[in-house]
């Protein structure tokens, strides 16, 4: 590691075989490299820190295909990672300057990252999308001739379908949140935890705008078949919605960990 | 424990392909994982607020806007990606904090 390179930090996890590490390129395009404390090991990548320095790294933050780039990396080495055990990923763009500094976050929050771990071994997490159902709206019967004479009712007309229109998608969205939170909860119920997320913009899911539920569901490894089996039952008995369902994922919503103690000593720059 | 996590893939005919799960995996990356402070300022306070737009993203315009965040109407980046339906109003800046509470 060069005085130019910083360490990319990708996940953390039990300590892995070495070997098994061999060959797994990182987000810095090189291979990652385990940092080992007593039991728990930080996966990292040297990078370049003329690109991912805080200067560099403030303006390709700003561009959504470096962004991509290095989330489908940071992502995908996670997921290699998990074949040898369970992994906590970092969040994008953790960076630190010396192997002193992980083995000093690993020695800090030994014991919540143990938790960690303990909680989401063995575990997946199911991503759950409830949209309100996209059904053919019936067509709205022609209005009736206005007695006032030709053209004097067009625009109350108007305003009477425009109205009519708002209330019958309005109550469809209603349905939808109700039967969402009724899908939510059965669904946490036959999984080991369970989060809700704000749902997802426009850009980058063209059915944002309708979405209901974005739920995440930490289900056994085991019983994963199980969880999609009972999504897409309960989706049948939900007309109202349109469920999707994505994953496995690793617990990404469940690798939260309290570490305080680890924020900057001072906030502000 | 031999059992690989697979690549996700949306299992329903509703799936909206590569957007979307790029949607999927910034949404985890960005807002998820475990939150630890490193060496690189810009890797924790700061970051989360220069992503706040990639974080506008993967959260609702909606929710933004009811957390009371509408600077984003005025940025370019996001007006011209199809955001530009949105009305032009006032406000700018000062409650991007609050986006980081959730």
């Amino acid at each position: 590691m060069s005085a130019a390179d910083g360490l990319w930090l990708h996940a953390l996890m039990r300590d892995p075989d070495p070997a098994l590490l061999s060959g797994l390129t990182g987000v810095g395009g090189r291979e990652v490299r385990a940092i080992p404390v007593a039991g728990l090991t930080a996966i990292v990548c040297p990078v370049d820190l003329g690109e991912f320095g805080e200067e560099p790294l403030r303006g390709n933050l700003e561009n959504i295909g470096w962004v991509e780039a290095v989330a489908r990396t940071h992502h995908q080495v996670a997921v290699e990672l998990s074949r040898f055990g369970p992994v906590i990923p970092a969040r994008l763009a953790t960076i630190y300057l010396s192997d002193q500094s992980v083995v000093g976050l690993l020695t800090r929050c030994r014991t919540d990252l143990a938790a960690a771990l303990e909680r989401i071994g063995g575990r997946i997490e199911w991503g759950v999308k409830a949209y309100t159902a996209s059904a053919p709206r019936q067509p709205r019967p022609a209005p009736a001739p206005g007695g006032n004479g030709a053209g004097t009712g067009t625009g109350a007309d108007y305003l009477r379908r425009k109205r009519a229109a708002l209330s019958a998608r309005s109550d469809a969205a209603v349905a939808a949140a109700d039967c969402a939170e009724k899908l939510h909860t059965k669904l946490a119920a036959v999984a080991q935890d369970a989060r809700r997320h704000p749902p997802q913009s426009r850009r980058l899911n063209p059915r944002a705008a309708s979405m209901v539920l974005n739920g995440s569901y930490l289900v056994d490894r085991g019983q994963g078949d199980r969880f999609a089996e009972t999504v897409a039952e309960l989706a049948d008995g939900y007309g109202a919605l349109d469920v999707e369902l994505t994953g496995p994922w690793l617990p990404y919503s469940f690798a939260t960990v309290p570490l305080p103690e680890t924020l900057p000593e001072t906030a502000d720059g | 424990m031999t059992e690989v996590p697979m690549m996700p893939q949306a299992q329903s005919p509703a799936a909206t392909g590569q957007p979307s799960d790029l949607g999927d995996i910034l949404e985890r990356v960005l807002d998820r994982g475990v939150v630890i402070a490193g060496d690189i300022r810009v890797s924790l306070l700061d970051i989360e607020l220069l992503t706040v737009k990639l974080r506008l993203v993967v959260c609702s315009v909606e929710t933004a806007a009811q957390m009371g965040i509408d600077w984003w109407r005025h940025d370019p980046w996001l007006t011209s990606a199809g955001l530009a339906d949105r009305p032009a109003g006032a406000v700018a800046g000062g409650n991007r904090r609050e986006l980081e509470s959730g």
